[in-house]
């Protein structure tokens, strides 16, 4: 089975005034995998996925998807390239619908413009069905398709968490990058976001995670980085990572 | 060389009155980053009660000395300003502090316009001409003349700044100014009352404005309830000059886009050979706001605006 | 409004029916007002013009969520255009460059060819209309590139300075090349022709324009047109709303970040939202230069900019039908109440206290102040897909999720 390197960062540095956020800084993602970054407050991680989805710029580093370079000056490019993002404190669409938020996560991979939008001749209003479609079809496959029409910041937490996972898989990404998308969940939430995750990753996508729940990431990833102040500290499948005396020093507070 | 003394002095003075309303919007922006749209017709106002009180002056007490009575005006229009600025916040803005950015705004472009037509249905549509009471003398410097209303006007407004950088940096309620002003929450957290303060913020502003309202009209001879406009626009654009936030920014911004204006006014004709004239001056106060958010948007002495994580 | 629905969406309908009923009081309302005087359709021509800025105006602040305080400024590249090219304003110009500089002037004139140097151009409502659209556009794009990083109230200040930036280039265009013929504004500009058919009559017919053997006054055939403009405006608005491009300005509003994020080229989408908006300015301010006959720079003023804004914000900023609203609320009301307060007050108190100038500075301004604090969603705004659920609703989604 020939394996394919999704991402390959190496080399990022990020300062930011008289604070070193990020010091050489790089991961890599197999085709399929779950990826997760974990590491204390402040360690750097939503920093990292920051600047490898364009928001801001790095120092230094290599970016490259699929074995193409990537280049991370702003984040639509990021997008069209093949990245989705959620971010730690949801950034929904509030007024649009939940099919509407997951509508404009297609706006990437289609193309009509002002005259489509006037005239809606055939190839605009064959578009405009597709992407209804597809935008219902990411809704039922997240669970929460009963709720197409509902406003967006009516939802409940969890699902709105979903619907966010929902419109970053709109846009046919090569690489999904969550940030944090358990925060706030109770243990039953939790479990229902694992198993999406899983049916994710069963249809062969591939997930960046940042989470604080460590059991959640030691039994849904394949691979682990744990940061610290900035600095990558581990790097390995989750068994290892639980046994790195670096690693339980840093949430722990170690010998001191 | 006579010219460019002359324009500097127009400059200054322009300058010292936009300072003035500049420090007004700088202050309110640093405690809520909201841009007091109204804030212009504020020194209008001013300049409104100073002339009644003038014409009171004239009509019951007539014979005072010119400085006396223009003392007078100022200090019976400070007031009425503090109160209208104080009436707008309570009743428009304090409801607001939570909404979206753009419902401040809106709301307070229509202040504006209430203000505006309150001061229409009151005083009239036409301007009302500003009496002259200071010698019109003009005193000679360097070839350049200034009239003694424009020196006042030079001596009041450097008292008032200094009076407010006083207050700010030495007494309590300028240290509770700064602290609202860089984080409202854990001002609050440390007993600050926040609404106090920020009460005092306009209060003070419209002071500032009350000042430069009155001796805009001494300045100008005429007033017109349309007057704070674009002076209110124009000592917005100061505010960003100098750094919104930043009431050294705001005293800096509005000498130099006085300046930038007077010394515009007077050069353009020679610089587009023709083309444009004098009555392009008002542009000179937009263009450098565009260059300024566009090149350096904290500005001259940087941005203090609050942290509203 | 429960009776009356535009929802095409939801309700098709309902919705169809609303309008066919909405569209034939229209079209009889002229008629119908003839009997109290021109005036009344007068003003409802004027408020129509209203209202299409204010769907253009809405497209920015609505859809896109940028405040642009000087949108007026399209209005007025619309309306100079029609006061260069369709008067003798042009003659006046050229004379000018001649003045100026006599080598350039009899260049231009050989150019353009003595007819054009007696009379100046005069371009065809078909020729106008596209031209003043695409010029607008051309200003939107450009007024609004520089704002683009701009935060909202920055934003607003800066567009509003680049109105007035054109306000006063308007007002002073005239020396040494005269473009805009200064504060005097220009007139003598023609007036609509549609198939040879002059909107403003033939000479000598009182203002009656006759289209085979019928006649009806001059204001009233500028009625229909401007409906008609008015209605095509509402169409393409409403088509812009409800497609890839109108999601992604709505996105741009919510969350600047996510949309990018989401792959949306904000700067190219923002400056469309400019453009577009800015295109209904300039066809509006053609049809009023023709209207009016001439255009003068106090037409064009901050009061007129937030003048709009307020159509918009009164009626439901984004919601089409409620931003119509605002704009017949706006435009027409104060000249309303004029004909109905004026009488009352000299009858109540024996002369007029609050004239209808004041009384429309009046309604503008507490129009926005209270729908701010009251209801700033506008007095019609968009009804939301599904409201918040109530209990019931909520215990089956309770039911539905955990399963």
């Amino acid at each position: 089975m020939s394996e394919q390197v999704i991402l390959n960062i190496a080399g990022v540095n990020k300062r930011f005034g008289g604070l070193q956020a990020l010091t050489d800084v790089g991961i890599r993602i197999m085709q399929g995998q779950i990826y997760g970054l974990i590491g204390p407050n402040g360690a750097g991680k939503t920093t990292f996925f920051n600047v490898i989805t364009g928001l801001y710029q790095p120092d230094s580093g290599t970016f490259e998807l699929a074995g193409k370079a990537y280049s991370p000056s702003a984040p639509h490019d990021v997008a069209r390239a093949g990245i989705a993002r959620t971010f730690q404190n949801i950034r929904l669409f509030g007024e649009m619908s939940a099919l509407e938020n997951v509508m404009v996560g297609r706006h990437v991979r289609t193309k009509q413009g002002v005259l489509g939008a006037i005239l809606r001749h055939k190839a605009a209003r064959e578009e405009e069905r597709a992407i209804h479609v597809r935008a219902q079809e990411l809704l039922d496959f997240v669970g929460i398709g009963q709720f197409a029409n509902r406003t967006a910041k009516f939802l409940s937490y969890g699902d709105q968490r979903r619907l966010e996972i929902a419109r970053a898989l709109a846009t046919d990404p090569q690489l999904l990058a969550l940030d944090e998308p358990a925060a706030g969940m109770n243990a039953t939430e939790k479990l229902g976001l694992r198993e999406l995750l899983v049916k994710i990753k069963a249809q062969g996508k591939t997930v960046l995670l940042i989470e604080h729940d460590v059991k959640l990431m030691m039994g849904l990833c394949d691979r682990i980085t744990v940061l610290e102040y900035g600095k990558q500290i581990a790097e390995g499948v989750p068994a290892e990572i639980q046994k790195n005396q670096a690693v339980i020093d840093a949430y722990l507070g170690g010998a001191h | 060389m006579e010219t460019f003394i002359q324009q500097l002095l127009n400059g200054l003075v322009l300058g010292s009155m936009y300072a003035l309303v500049a420090l007004g919007y700088t202050m309110v922006y640093g405690v809520l980053n909201l841009i007091n749209f109204a804030h212009g017709d504020v020194l209008m106002i001013g300049a409104m009660i100073g002339l009644t009180i003038l014409q009171l002056l004239e009509a019951y007490v007539p014979g005072l000395p010119g400085y006396v009575q223009l003392a007078l005006a100022i200090l019976g229009a400070i007031p009425v300003t503090m109160l209208v600025n104080i009436l707008i916040e309570r009743i428009a803005y304090r409801r607001l502090r939570n909404a979206p950015r753009l419902a401040p705004l809106i709301t307070a472009i229509g202040i504006s316009i209430l203000l505006q037509t309150f001061a229409m249905m009151i005083w009239g549509r036409s301007p009302l001409p500003f009496p002259q009471l200071l010698s019109s003398e003009p005193i000679m410097i360097g070839g350049a003349m200034i009239s003694q209303t424009q020196v006042l006007l030079l001596v009041l407004a450097a008292l008032a700044m200094g009076s407010l950088v006083l207050l700010v940096e030495r007494t309590r309620m300028g240290r509770a100014m700064r602290a609202v002003a860089e984080n409202p929450r854990v001002a609050g957290l440390m007993g600050i009352d926040t609404n106090r303060v920020i009460v005092a913020t306009f209060a003070i502003g419209a002071a500032l404005a009350a000042v430069a309202g009155v001796m805009w009209g001494a300045n100008y001879a005429s007033i017109t309830f349309t007057m704070g406009v674009l002076p209110g626009l124009k000592a917005f654009c100061a505010a960003v000059l100098g750094g919104i936030g930043n009431i050294y920014g705001a005293m800096i911004g509005g000498l130099v886009l006085g300046i930038i204006e007077a010394l515009g006014a007077g050069y353009i004709g020679d610089l587009t050979g023709g083309f444009l004239g004098s009555h392009y001056q008002d542009i000179f106060a937009f263009v450098v706001l565009i260059l300024v958010l566009t090149l350096r948007p904290s500005g001259i002495m940087g941005e203090r605006v609050a942290d509203r994580a | 409004m429960a009776l009356l629905t535009f929802d095409t969406q939801h309700k098709p309908r309902q919705a169809y029916t609303s309008m066919a009923i909405v569209l034939v009081l229209l079209l009889i309302f002229p008629f119908f007002a003839a009997q109290f005087g021109n005036s009344w359709v007068r003003i409802i021509d004027i408020a129509l013009l209203y209202i299409m800025l204010a769907l253009g105006l809405n497209i920015v602040v609505g859809f896109a969520g940028l405040l642009d305080l000087g949108y007026i400024a399209f209005f007025a590249v619309g309306a100079y255009l029609v006061g260069l090219f369709s008067s003798p304003q042009f003659a006046a110009l050229l004379e000018s460059v001649i003045y100026y500089s006599p080598a350039i002037g009899e260049a231009l004139v050989a150019f353009f060819g003595p007819e054009i140097q007696q009379n100046g151009i005069h371009l065809s409502l078909w020729a106008i209309v596209p031209l003043a659209a695409l010029s607008a556009a051309l200003c939107g794009a450009l007024l609004g590139a520089p704002t683009l990083k701009l935060r909202g109230d920055y934003l607003a200040i800066v567009t509003l300075g680049f109105g007035e930036i054109i306000r006063i280039f308007m007002n002073n265009l005239n020396d040494p090349i005269n473009f805009t013929n200064g504060p005097q504004g220009i007139n003598m500009i023609d007036p609509i022709r549609i198939f040879g058919v002059s909107l403003a009559g033939e000479a000598g017919s009182n203002a009656t324009v006759h289209i085979g053997s019928y006649a009806m006054p001059s204001v009233n055939a500028y009625y229909f047109l401007f409906l008609a403009l008015v209605i095509a405006s509402i169409f393409i608005t409403g088509r812009l709303q409800h497609s890839r491009l109108g999601r992604a300005w709505v996105a741009i509003r919510e969350d600047e970040i996510a949309a990018k994020a989401m792959g949306i080229n904000t700067r190219n989408v923002k400056l469309l939202a400019f453009a577009m908006g800015a295109s209904f300015g300039g066809v509006a301010g053609a049809m009023f230069g023709a209207f009016q006959g001439f255009v003068s720079p106090e037409s064009f003023s901050l009061t007129e900019s937030i003048a709009v804004l307020a159509m918009v914000v009164l009626g439901g900023i984004g919601h089409i039908p409620g931003v119509v609203l605002g704009g017949v609320l706006l435009a027409a009301l104060p000249e309303v109440l004029r004909h109905v307060v004026d009488p009352a007050q000299q009858a109540l108190f024996g002369k007029v206290i609050i004239e209808a100038e004041v009384l429309r500075q009046l309604l503008y301004g507490l129009a926005l102040v209270l729908i701010m604090l009251v209801r700033p969603a506008g007095l019609w705004p968009s009804p939301n897909k599904e409201e918040r659920p109530n209990a019931a609703l909520a215990r089956d989604d309770e039911e539905a999720s955990t399963t």
